[in-house]
């Protein structure tokens, strides 16, 4: 099962490798991983992707906890929750395509943010879905690199997420 | 007022009250260690080996409760230190070791003796800094032993750049340690505790299974108040040992593979498990998926993530274990209506249990030849049980664990986790510098003896009578023994030829040496050695061919034993 958590760390150097060796030391997966500091510069965020079995999963969540720089993980699987991800696609533009190109891109609601005599490079966002659905329609036509971010995810609604004590398991009453 | 990094280092250590640190120089510790020369109240114990101040300083801990400090220079130092690191972080053990680390500005540029320790050590340690800067030497120092012994205990390990300990700034140590990310939690959910006691009340075969946590968290009287009130059957880890008094009719042994008989029943038999600062590690329950077949498991442990890691568990609890089994107590204590059912059927659950105890106890095969076994219960019944007892790792540390009935928490010293040879030694010099005066006793094998057997030359230099009861067998035993049951006794790598004279090399570092060689001689050379008062070799020179019994095999289920 894939699952999107979001990890609030200490904006310090080190923390990032602590939180990679965690997930390659215990055999636990990442899709991928973006990082980048908050609105409050002394704390970062790194969205993970990562899938395993609930007791894995559980297992990744209580090790990210026990991290000592970690404040905060939310697994947002237990949200209702918003996530978007970006990528940029360079693609053949010859002649017979770029109508194409630019209704896709159009469609799927991208811009064209750089232009050459040979090539074009897109820029979409989206979710899981969308995105594959884009390169799917666009593969034909000729990619010729591709880069994408991850995804970051937030909370629907007013739900913000909070920098409270950890969440522990059959912890303290108020937990 | 101003203090170079190094005096900062040494005000820090003693507002910790740090009395013993570990240490070995370079280049890299030379500000420090001349920051230390005139502070014997710091008391340096200059070892042979930097693994050795490590497991020395673990011994310290684990005998003693305080912090165990060590001090290294930078690069080899470094990483000597890592099996040391590793096997504090197996055991829970609160550690804090100083690296020194090449200038600032070197780092990354593969200086001479440049080691990224940091990150060599990260997957070993419970915490780890860099210092970048002078000014942030006195916080570190302070966030170091705070983590190092709160919550479940570990390693802290913190890298001293050489300018950084040559640095200039305000002294002013933090009363306070302000972590955000780290609160760990003490005391458990009131909500599951009670749910756990009702379902205790309901159980008709429950067992304790305790490890060692109960030690690191001094819960001993509660979990022997708390056994006693309910009449519940006791099963130790490894680690656990001491926790109950190994005589405690309640007592049914250490489970697991070479757990006794009584133990590893109990569980297999069990309708209810509590599982108290244990891990449920694979030696303990042998193949999970049959571990305790007919119970429910009541988890309590200090750290999340132990628990349903290994083993589904129905009723977890986070919290320390003393705290949680105070909270029990009292309950138990006031509801004990609610338990009069409960009292009335656990009567056959206690015959039972006695009847493996008296049926299948432990036990080895007399035959004139010098046995181990009997070395140990020689060693426990001249010291009443009162000495401090570290082991090397194999077959040594099993017979001990089986034959030595240790009475109280913190007098067992031993690798649980990593298993590590080399051990023992440097923790019973660790243990005895913690309690000068108290008998410390290293069992090891001839093996494991000569992983750090140049510590000789620290218990000479500093005076530390350890006595090693060196069980020589000639060989790897526990790994012979594995090769006799699983690989037609083909004895590869494992029989040690040319091993030294044991006697002459302790002669050779002003040590004592004897040799044993038969049973009648026990006794008696055991009595002078644990009474000349100097760090003394005793080689033993044991049956070759014992082996440990009973025996899981590894992958089996704990109802799988192979008795003798
Ligand atoms: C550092 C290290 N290397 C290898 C091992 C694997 N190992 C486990 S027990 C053992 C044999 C120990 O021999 P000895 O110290 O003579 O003890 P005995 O089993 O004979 O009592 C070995 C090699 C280990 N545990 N630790
Ligand atoms: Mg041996």
């Amino acid at each position: 099962m894939r699952h999107i958590i979001s990890v609030l760390v200490e904006n310090e150097f080190g923390v990032l490798s602590r939180v990679a060796g965690l997930f390659s030391g215990r055999g636990f997966n990442i899709e991928s991983l973006c990082v980048a500091e908050t609105l409050d510069p002394t704390i970062s965020t790194m969205t993970i992707v990562t899938s395993g079995n609930e007791a894995i999963i559980e297992q990744v969540l209580k090790q990210l906890n026990k991290l000592i720089n970690v404040i905060k993980v939310v697994d947002f699987k237990e949200l209702d929750y918003v996530s978007r991800e970006m990528v940029l696609v360079k693609v053949n533009a010859e002649e017979r395509t770029r109508a194409e190109i630019l209704r896709m891109t159009e469609i799927f609601r991208g811009k064209i943010i750089d232009v050459s005599p040979k090539t074009y490079t897109l820029l979409i966002t989206g979710d899981d879905e969308k995105l594959r659905a884009f390169l799917t329609l666009i593969k034909p036509l000729g990619i010729k690199e591709l880069v994408r971010t991850g995804p970051i995810a937030i909370a629907r609604g007013e739900k913000v997420i909070k920098l409270k004590d950890k969440p522990l398991e059959g912890g303290e009453e108020d937990g | 007022m101003k203090k170079t990094g190094a005096q900062i280092f040494v005000e820090a250590l003693k507002i910790e009250g740090v009395e013993n640190i570990f240490c070995y120089p370079g280049g890299a510790t030379l500000n420090i260690t001349d920051a230390l020369t005139d502070h014997s109240e710091i008391h340096q114990i200059v070892v042979r080996h930097e693994q050795g101040a490590v497991h020395a300083s673990d011994g310290y801990a684990r005998a003693s409760g305080k912090v165990g400090v060590s001090l290294v220079t930078s690069g080899p130092g470094a990483t000597n230190t890592v099996t040391g690191i590793a096997t504090a972080y197996m055991d829970s053990i609160p550690i804090v070791i100083f690296t020194c680390q090449v200038n600032t500005m070197l780092i990354g540029n593969d200086a001479f003796q440049e080691a990224d320790i940091v990150g060599i050590t990260r997957p070993c340690t419970k915490h780890s800094y860099l210092v970048k800067d002078v000014k942030d030497l006195a916080r570190i120092i302070k966030e170091a032993f705070y983590i190092a012994r709160s919550g479940r205990p570990g390693p802290v390990l913190v890298d001293i750049p050489k300018d950084v300990s040559s640095g200039i700034c305000d002294f002013k140590y933090p009363e306070k340690v302000n972590i955000r990310s780290y609160q760990p939690t003490y005391n458990g959910h009131l909500g599951q505790i009670k749910k756990a006691i009702k379902q205790i009340a309901a159980s008709k075969k429950p067992v304790l299974y305790t490890g060692g946590g109960i030690i690191t968290s001094g819960a001993s009287a509660e979990l022997v108040k708390f056994a006693e009130q309910l009449s519940i059957p006791v099963v130790n880890t490894l680690m656990g040992l001491g926790g109950v008094p190994g005589g405690h009719k309640l007592f049914l042994g250490m489970l697991g593979m070479h757990g006794t008989y009584a133990a590893n029943m109990a569980i297999t038999s069990s309708d209810l498990i509590i599982a108290i600062g244990a891990r449920f590690d694979d030696r303990a329950t042998g193949k999970v998926d049959e571990f305790a077949p007919h119970a429910k498991i009541i988890h309590v442990d200090i750290d999340p993530t132990s628990i349903s890691k290994n083993i589904k568990v129905d009723i977890p609890i986070v919290g320390d274990s003393r705290s949680v089994l105070k909270k029990m107590v009292e309950i138990v204590e006031a509801e004990k209506e609610e338990f009069k059912a409960y009292k009335a059927s656990i009567g056959p659950w206690l015959n039972e249990t006695e009847q493996w105890k008296k049926n299948f106890p432990l036990t080895y095969v007399r035959n004139g030849t010098l046995k181990p076994q009997y070395v140990i219960e020689k060693v426990f019944e001249l010291t009443d049980g009162k000495a401090i007892i570290a082991t090397e790792v194999g077959q040594n540390q099993m017979w001990t664990a089986q034959f030595f009935k240790f009475l109280k928490p913190r007098t067992l010293l031993t690798s649980g986790g990593l298993g590590t040879m080399g051990f023992g030694f440097p923790a019973a010099i660790g243990a005895q510098v913690a309690f000068p005066k108290s008998l410390v006793v290293d069992i090891a094998g001839d093996g494991s003896i000569q992983m750090n057997i140049q510590e000789l030359g620290t218990a000479v230099q500093f005076n530390l009578p350890v006595k090693v009861v060196i069980l020589n067998n000639g060989y790897l035993g526990m790994v012979r023994q594995w090769q006799e049951l699983f690989y037609e006794k083909r004895y590869t790598w494992t029989c040690l030829e040319c091993a030294p004279d044991f006697v002459k090399l302790a002669d050779a570092y002003g040590a004592a040496g004897y040799r044993i060689e038969s049973e009648d001689e026990v006794e008696s050379v055991l009595r002078e050695a644990f009474h000349n008062g100097r760090p003394t070799l005793i080689d033993v020179k044991v049956n070759p061919e014992e082996s440990v019994y009973p025996m899981v095999p590894a992958g089996a289920s704990l109802k799988e034993m192979l008795l003798v």
